[in-house]
């Protein structure tokens, strides 16, 4: 679904993102895991073709991302707060979307009906605008509202932090369901191993911008990511 | 402990993001700043013999006193519009070992440097001093009144302070106010209850008896005092919440649906003015620049120069166009990379934009019309003017917004508010005026009138014919700016 070649992003003769190739089949659930400044951040934002590469380029469903925009239709994400319009109530918010991505009022309230557990309570029907609600809530809603529409193609940018642990466990219950029902390509970010484990079938660790690790999940998965981000640690 | 506040202070103002991309602004800024203080120094020295010249019987001083209070009135109005209190962010302060009294003072203090408490500075120190070394006045005397009329003034500073804390999130509040003022002017007009002769007479008997300045400077600590208590009380996170967390109001202009694939972003759009302050009031502004025409048309002296009047038709039905359309997209800036990312063609993003300025031009020119009572030539000139507006200024302004990288903050009030200003609005505005009335003028002037005038319908009318041409290149443009606006609208701060 998603191919990379000889991708790399220079800022001010850094290196922050160097990947030779990288090939996300459709369907999969794709983790991916580094420290602060590996270039997780980088390379969605690439993929979703908000930062120019510096070479290489990244395919969507066989798209060149930075030379058309129709990927757009079959794509959605969450990346950070500034995707979320403040001076809009969630419901508001969740409607727009729908619009734009062709679904009408009943659509998106059918599409929010089963959500009302993971909402709990504060986030339909509070009168309140996006600007005013809490980070965790406004990330709640910036997840959801990247699920409208059927997309073929989600990519979440540390969906778990700032959530509260019921949440948490919700949420990934969300997520697998979604490429095991559906076939989605679910593409997400984290810090956290034990999650990005039980999520994803496969994971990718970043260190400085290239790809150290990829590997399929298994039971010696948690303990390998501890190893290796360990290592340093246990050197000294 | 001021030491540091002040470094932190010359830290933030060093390391802005717009600190040294808009020099041509504070250069505009810092040459209007040096041409009311040489203003404001040449009246305070020549108002003394000026008084003397018109009113020759009258004392230059008492009639000085009698125009206090209008003077001080006006003083507490441009404040109010104009000078913005002094904030520090206190956030990061909150949990560190600083009384609050500290930083409170410091705020307070600060806004004693103000460059509006430096100007009357020019005026009254000049005045007294001419009146103690030329004119021979009592030499104590002028210093209680100096003193005394400074202190008013800085009463006027934090007044001020205390007005627009109270009253900047509840405009409605200050009506009763308002009415006050009013109802005081009025008395004052029909000299039923002259409250600036009191006023007058009262700085005239401390001019007699100049250890009165006293009592202005009580009223000073008082103020000072009162604002401290205020801001004090407010040293607390939800002290700047409370007021923000209002109960959203969900209209839902469902009107806009017939407009088809736009209707999402026109609902979006309209949302955006309703309920931010800053594009709100530049709606306001544009219905209150709508009695511009009132200044031109009746007056006779512009009567001869009708090119004159399309620079007011073009501003008349093109104000929203102007102050809406030259931030382009920079109103979408805290969400843009959202709308990058999600499914909507940049061509349908900017064609809605386009779409809801060139109904406002529309809006703007119908309300227009009653303007017919100065002449049918004006009517047919006004949409001529919205027909170039149409069709020409805003392709015209939304290819200036590629340019557009800085980002707006929606909650701020438009008032002296720069932010988001760049040397492409400077440079846009002005082709938007002068190009339609250096043809105007030309063909008036070897032609006619009524040729001009259709010379500019015609040029509009081409232009909206042409305008899905030029959508698409102005679409190719903000493509490729794409990158560089998203980099900078991310960037934090003013």
């Amino acid at each position: 679904m998603i191919t990379a070649t000889n991708l790399s992003k220079i800022y001010n003769g850094t290196k922050v993102l160097d990947i030779e190739h990288l090939d996300i089949p459709s369907g999969q659930n794709f983790g991916l895991v580094g420290n602060n400044g590996a270039g997780k951040t980088t390379f969605f934002s690439m993929l979703l073709d908000l930062i120019q590469p510096t070479t290489g380029n990244i395919f969507n469903n066989d798209i060149t991302v930075s030379e058309s925009e129709d990927w757009k239709p079959f794509t959605s994400s969450f990346i950070d707060e500034s995707f979320l319009i403040g001076y809009l109530t969630p419901e508001e918010y969740f409607y727009f979307i729908g619009q734009i991505r062709n679904r009408n009022k009943a659509d998106v309230d059918a599409f929010l009906a089963p959500f009302e557990d993971f909402f709990n309570g504060e986030i339909i029907g509070r009168k309140k605008y996006l600007r005013d609600l809490s980070k965790g809530n406004q990330k709640k809603v910036g997840i959801v509202a990247a699920l409208i529409g059927d997309p073929e193609v989600v990519i979440l940018d540390e969906p778990f932090a700032n959530l509260d642990p019921t949440t948490q466990i919700r949420l990934k219950k969300l997520i697998k369901d979604l490429s095991e029902t559906s076939g989605t390509t679910v593409l997400i970010s984290s810090h956290d191993l034990i999650h990005v484990t039980e999520v994803c079938e496969r994971i990718v660790v970043l260190d400085k911008g290239v790809i150290v690790k990829d590997m399929k999940t298994s039971e010696a998965t948690l303990q390998e990511l501890e190893q290796y981000f360990s290592r340093e640690i246990v050197g000294s | 402990m001021f030491k540091k506040f002040l470094w932190l202070e010359w830290k933030s103002f060093l390391r802005s993001a717009s600190f040294g991309k808009s020099l041509g602004l504070k250069l505009l800024m810092g040459f209007l700043a040096l041409y009311f203080a040489a203003m404001f120094l040449f009246l305070g020295v020549a108002l003394f013999p000026m008084l003397k010249k018109i009113y020759p019987e009258g004392d230059p001083l008492l009639i000085v006193n009698g125009f206090a209070l209008t003077y001080f009135f006006f003083e507490f109005v441009s404040r109010f519009m104009l000078q913005t209190l002094p904030v520090m962010d206190i956030k990061p302060l909150l949990n560190q070992p600083i009384k609050k009294r500290k930083v409170v003072n410091f705020v307070l203090l600060k806004s004693l440097y103000s460059f509006y408490n430096i100007l009357p500075l020019l005026l009254f120190i000049p005045f007294g001093l001419f009146c103690i070394f030329k004119e021979d006045y009592p030499a104590w005397n002028m210093v209680g009144w100096m003193l005394a009329v400074y202190s008013i003034t800085l009463c006027v500073n934090y007044l001020n302070f205390i007005v627009k804390k109270r009253f900047t999130d509840n405009l409605k509040a200050l009506i009763p106010l308002v009415i006050l003022v009013l109802a005081l002017v009025l008395l004052d007009y029909l000299a039923i209850f002259s409250i600036t002769e009191y006023f007058g007479m009262a700085l005239n008997y401390l001019v007699e008896h100049p250890y009165l300045a006293i009592i202005p400077i009580i009223l000073l600590v008082i103020l000072f005092k009162w604002n401290q208590l205020n801001l004090e009380s407010k040293f607390y996170l939800d002290g700047n919440l409370k007021s923000k967390t209002k109960e959203a109001n969900t209209q839902e202009f469902g009107w806009t649906r017939r407009f088809g694939s736009m209707a999402p972003f026109l609902q979006l759009d309209l949302k955006l003015i309703w309920r931010n302050k800053r594009p709100k009031t530049t709606v306001l502004l544009a219905f209150i620049f709508l009695c511009y025409g009132l200044m031109f048309y009746p007056n006779d002296s512009y009567a001869d120069m009708p090119a004159f009047f399309v620079f007011v038709g073009i501003f008349i039905t093109g104000v929203f166009m102007i102050n809406f359309g030259q931030f382009v997209p920079s109103w979408d800036a805290s969400y843009y990379s959202m709308m990058m990312a999600q499914n909507i063609p940049m061509r349908q993003y900017l064609a809605s934009k386009m779409g809801l300025i060139t109904v406002s031009v529309i809006v703007m020119c119908v309300l227009a019309t009653p303007y017919v009572c100065f002449g049918w030539n004006i009517l047919f000139l006004n949409i001529a003017c919205a027909l170039y507006n149409m069709g020409v200024n805003i392709p015209v302004l939304m290819f200036a917004g590629s340019f557009n990288k800085k980002r707006i903050d929606l909650e701020k009030s438009p008032f002296m508010n720069y932010q988001g200003m760049g040397a492409s609005q400077w440079l846009v505005s002005l082709p938007l005026l002068l190009i339609p009335i250096f043809f105007f003028w030309i063909i008036n002037k070897f032609i006619s009138h009524e040729v001009a005038t259709g010379f500019l319908a015609g040029l509009g009318i081409i232009g909206l014919v042409l305008r899905p041409q030029l959508l698409t290149f102005i679409t190719q443009r903000y493509r490729k700016r794409k990158y560089t606006t998203i980099a900078g609208f991310k960037q934090q701060g003013d």
